[in-house]
């Protein structure tokens, strides 16, 4: 019985919060047929802000997953002094509101911040352009990579390391043969949470894009746009599309993650 | 035989200065790479923002902080954040003790349903919410811009927290100790309370630190359904965004500079309970 009461309060507390009200944006989508829905996606503006979010993606995830596997292998494998300190700092982001981290760069990239002048000078527009959005989305996504990382390379231990060594290989064969093959799945499950992360993002961008459409706009200020404009049609078009990628990385987390225990 | 092994390779390591000297060379240029990127990307930003916080001087730093519009906001910040993770770590619980140890037909997609919140974007998730519970909600609630909404978004985004740090713990518990309880006579409660909960303590907690920095530092799910109306259901993270879009910049600094204490502060709670919990296992 109690079983029971325990299952129907999880069941109904997932239904409540995640699963009704998905389901019906997918139904209020397609309420007024697909045709309404291609239209609002296919708007040169919607289909440049995808184009950017792309954009920023390609660029911010390739960059944090080298850092997360270097920041990883510092943890877990060396000693120096302010290791704990490192170990804290790197969930920073995780923990910090988008919003602040966006107003972070704001104030050191803007006309009066320590290098706004810089740029200025030599007529380089890094605040409401694409540069800060980049900035802003590295850093709202920075710790996943290397928090995937961290436990798989303290549980794999570094003996087969150590023997690679010793049989004469180098730092980066040993890295390329022994390390990372055995870290690839936590390393390719850091690397889609950072990419879910980096299409999300939407309070660090909304502060430092200017949110020019068509130019600055990037999917998820595009959906908040249309709410705005009273084109609900058109934000719930949007947001089914960034739902879809959002299940695929469900879906591709699914199948990743038994395979973490095998390797 | 690992043991021989290691120290083996640890003779031939000492026998090989020329190998020890590229390791400290390795160790050198990793750590030059970590500190540089994440004092480009993390370090002077956070630096910029406290320094222009300060820049007005201190009075200016406390009129920003302690006006009404932002204590108000505030206020509703921590507050709300704080229900959402009680009730996290209550449901967050119950929903990992039954994906532990119950079975039923569907459990899997349930359990890789738990993890959509980290990869929805935020802004989706407000306007879903708002499709079910707002002014044209199929079932006749309408909890759009009030408070109510604020913390439907807010349960939504960190639900994922507590479950995932409580359901490891149980997945490897040992069931001998509960059955050790039960047969000298515990009830299945004293097994729960004096068994099973003091080891998903740890776990219940970090998830609740962790769903309240995420509640507290919030914002795209809540621009959609809070309305953002000042002292009513604006949040901190609005209301340092209106304070920059209209051109005060130091005043959103100020109260930024709050959220990041906060967030520092869970930090340093979470880090503590890391600490704890591995010298525990290690006794």
């Amino acid at each position: 019985m109690r079983r029971y009461a325990l299952r129907f309060v999880a069941l109904f507390y997932l239904a409540a919060i995640l699963i009704a009200p998905l389901g019906i944006v997918f139904y209020r989508t397609f309420e007024d047929g697909f045709g309404a829905a291609w239209e609002a996606l296919s708007a040169p503006d919607t289909i440049h802000a995808f184009k950017l979010t792309l954009i920023i993606t390609a660029i911010a995830v390739p960059l944090n997953t080298v850092f997360g596997i270097i920041c990883a292998l510092a943890i877990v494998r060396k000693r120096f002094p302010g290791k704990g300190l490192l170990n804290a700092f790197i969930d920073l982001p995780l923990a910090l509101s988008p919003v602040v981290v966006g107003l972070s760069l704001f104030l050191l990239y803007g006309r009066t911040g320590w290098f706004g002048g810089f740029f200025e000078r030599h007529d380089i527009q890094v605040l409401f352009a694409l540069p800060a959005m980049i900035l802003a989305t590295i850093f709202v996504s920075l710790p996943f990579v290397a928090r995937e990382v961290v436990p798989t390379l303290r549980e794999i231990g570094d003996e087969q390391e150590q023997a690679a060594r010793t049989l004469g290989a180098n730092g980066w064969q040993t890295f390329r043969r022994i390390t990372l093959p055995s870290i690839r799945w936590a390393v390719i499950y850091g690397v889609i949470l950072t990419t879910a992360r980096c299409l999300g993002e939407y309070g660090a961008v909304a502060v430092v894009s200017g949110r020019i459409q068509g130019e600055t706009e990037t999917a998820t200020l595009r959906v908040e746009e249309r709410y705005d404009s009273f084109d609900l049609a058109g934000a719930y078009a949007i947001a089914i599309v960034l739902a879809l990628i959002a299940i695929s990385v469900l879906l591709l987390m699914t199948l990743v993650k038994p395979r973490e225990g095998t390797t | 035989m690992e043991a021989p092994l290691a120290s083996a390779v640890a003779v031939a390591a000492a026998g090989r200065p020329v190998r020890a000297h590229g390791e400290r060379a390795s160790t050198a240029l990793s750590l030059g790479v970590i500190t540089l990127y994440l004092s480009l990307i993390v370090m002077l930003p956070i630096a910029a923002l406290v320094w222009a916080s300060r820049s007005e001087g201190k009075q200016a730093f406390w009129d920003a902080v302690t006006s009404p519009q932002s204590v108000a906001a505030l206020k509703l910040t921590v507050g709300a954040a704080f229900v959402v993770a009680v009730l996290n770590a209550v449901l967050g619980t119950v929903t990992a003790w039954v994906l532990v140890r119950d079975d039923f037909r569907g459990k899997s997609v349930i359990n890789s349903i738990i993890d959509l919140p980290f990869a929805l974007p935020t802004i989706v998730a407000g306007l879903t919410l708002l499709a079910l519970y707002g002014p044209k909600s199929p079932i006749g609630i309408d909890i759009a811009f009030t408070r109510t909404a604020i913390l439907a978004a807010l349960m939504f985004v960190t639900l994922p927290f507590v479950v995932r740090t409580v359901q490891p713990v149980l997945t490897e518990l040992d069931h001998e100790m509960e059955e050790a309880a039960r047969s000298l006579g515990a009830s299945e409660l004293t097994t729960f309370r004096r068994v099973i909960f003091p080891n998903i303590l740890p776990g219940i907690l970090s998830g609740f630190a962790l769903a309240f920095a995420k509640a507290v530092g919030e914002i795209g799910s809540l621009v959609i359904i809070s309305g953002n109306l000042p002292y009513k259901t604006e949040v901190s993270s609005v209301f340092i965004l209106g304070q920059i879009e209209s051109g005060n910049p130091a005043g959103a600094a100020a109260v930024a500079v709050v959220l990041l204490v906060i967030s520092f502060a869970i930090l340093l709670v979470v880090g503590a309970i890391r600490h704890f919990t591995t010298r525990h296992d290690r006794a």
